[in-house]
């Protein structure tokens, strides 16, 4: 009686782990098209509009826990905005000096001229869920196919580029984000604080994530002769011709140079960099749905 | 007259369903000790723990699969996971018959640790391309800890829900035992 009792035990556990394997077996295999991803996604259509809605109504109680952290770090995050002021009002007179010597800031304007989004029908869409693991960094939003939103299309939110559109169904979609281990953007960097816009007129790079770290991203491959600094910019590269063609517009902010250490021979200088936007606190997004005219089926980005 | 209640299955397939959508539409956008808590593990080790291993085993595998697929994640590893953590919650009680406050919280903190770095090894065996940073290790003791917290609160939402399907609760048999030297009334009247 006892021996069947843990046969049956064993039997049923036994079960179980194959299923789980086969399962990860075969969803590791299929591409993006095969069948479990589009019973992945035909779940996610049904699921979208209940995800919706919890999320809208347990948003009070969000805040209202939010709120005590906001309140223990008002303090440090003051004092790091007021540290940014006056960065930013240094950088800002440096700027109007150099426009008023006829310095070429062909670089930076184009930064600002890039960052108008209109010129991308960007879509604003609702965070609904967030993924709960230090590994998978993605988010799922309320706008789908229905709404012109498409795969590999950049997301936006805050102050800059965070990440691309991983999946897609008729009334939501999956964004991963800059800092989930799949992804790359190629990357240039612009000079900021004092140093002259003609400075860096071509370094590029990839940005990659830095695993368990959201706030920290790193820009590899830059020609190890450039003097890249703490403070300058980095933007998308937006690339649209020959084998590195980007799906991101050019001139998005990705973020800003925090330290350059010395790296090693297959990644050029180590560069870090901290994102522009915040990406553990976006509430809403804005999805680029006609990011480039000449956009590909290409992914040079996280494609898997 | 006392409505009926609801069998063991139903109440575990409504736990594990509002389990999943507290998880995914509030927790996972709050962050703790900068950590999104994770009550995942916690509810399949807390239904291991009062129900024995095979019903925490097919908790976790149904959990496991419900969360892998509202999150457009790889389908397999939380349950593979969650199955080892319902199951070992499971035998514990089955060999130990543990019976003390900290026992929740111990075990949540297994249950928490196992999915973690259960979670982190898989995505090294699946590859990961790009660079590890540090903090990940700090990460995952936050984690850890964040989940220790979260245990005896959901481990007692979690019999409170189960509480008429449980086979035998812990504290019924503890005050039985206090009370009529461990043995029921009926025993009692027949000794």
């Amino acid at each position: 009686m006892y021996d069947k009792k843990v046969r049956r035990r064993r039997a049923a556990v036994a079960l179980l782990v194959a299923l789980s394997l086969l399962l990860l077996t075969a969803y590791f295999g299929e591409s993006y098209g095969g069948a479990l991803h589009s019973l992945q996604r035909g779940v996610l259509t049904v699921l979208a509009p209940i995800q919706d809605g919890a999320s809208k109504a347990l948003k009070p109680f969000r805040d209202a826990i939010g709120w005590f952290g906001d309140t223990l770090h008002a303090a440090s995050q003051r004092d790091k905005l007021e540290k940014q002021v006056i960065q930013l009002q240094q950088q800002l007179i440096q700027a109007k000096a150099e426009a008023a010597t006829h310095v070429d800031l062909g670089n930076l304007a184009s930064l600002d001229q890039g960052s108008s989004l209109d010129q991308y029908q960007p879509v604003t869409a609702r965070v609904i869920v967030r993924s709960p693991t230090v590994w998978f960094a993605t988010l799922e939003v309320d706008k789908g196919s229905g709404d012109g939103v498409r795969l590999d299309q950049p997301v936006v939110g805050g102050l800059g580029l965070i990440g691309r559109v991983s999946a897609v169904t008729s009334n939501a979609s999956q964004v991963t984000l800059i800092t989930d281990h799949t992804s790359g953007v190629s990357a240039r960097v612009l000079p900021g604080g004092d140093r002259p816009a003609s400075a860096l007129r071509s370094t590029t790079g990839v940005v990659r994530p830095s695993v368990g770290d959201p706030n920290d991203l790193l820009l590899e491959y830059v020609d190890p002769s450039e003097k890249v600094e703490p403070g300058d910019y980095v933007v998308t590269a937006g690339s649209s011709s020959g084998p590195l063609e980007s799906l991101f517009p050019p001139n998005l902010p990705i973020g800003q140079v925090t330290r350059v250490g010395s790296g090693d021979a297959d990644v050029g200088q180590n560069i870090h960099l901290s994102p522009a936007a915040d990406l553990q606190a976006l509430e809403f997004v804005q999805i680029l749905t006609d990011p480039h005219p000449d956009l590909g089926a290409r992914a040079q980005v996280g494609a898997p | 007259m006392r409505a009926r209640s609801l069998s063991p299955a139903w109440r575990l397939a409504i736990l594990a369903v509002l389990a999943v959508t507290v998880q995914i539409g509030l927790l996972s956008q709050l962050t703790v000790f900068g950590v999104p808590p994770d009550i995942g593990p916690l509810v399949v080790a807390a239904v291991g723990l009062l129900l024995g291993s095979v019903p925490g085993a097919v908790m976790g595998f149904f959990m496991g699969l419900m969360v892998d697929t509202a999150l457009l994640q790889t389908l397999g590893i939380d349950s593979l996971l969650y199955i080892a953590v319902g199951y070992g919650a499971g035998r514990l009680r089955e060999l130990r018959d543990p019976d003390g406050t900290l026992v929740p919280l111990g075990v949540g903190a297994a249950a928490t640790a196992v999915t973690v770095i259960g979670f982190s090894i898989f995505e090294f065996l699946l590859g990961v391309d790009a660079p590890v940073s540090w903090l990940l290790l700090r990460e995952i003791v936050v984690t850890v800890i964040v989940g220790t917290l979260l245990a005896t609160p959901v481990y007692a939402i979690v019999r409170r829900v189960l509480s008429s399907a449980l086979p035998d609760d812990p504290r019924r048999r503890r005050r039985r035992a206090y009370t009529t030297g461990g043995l029921s009334p009926l025993t009692r009247m027949r000794g």
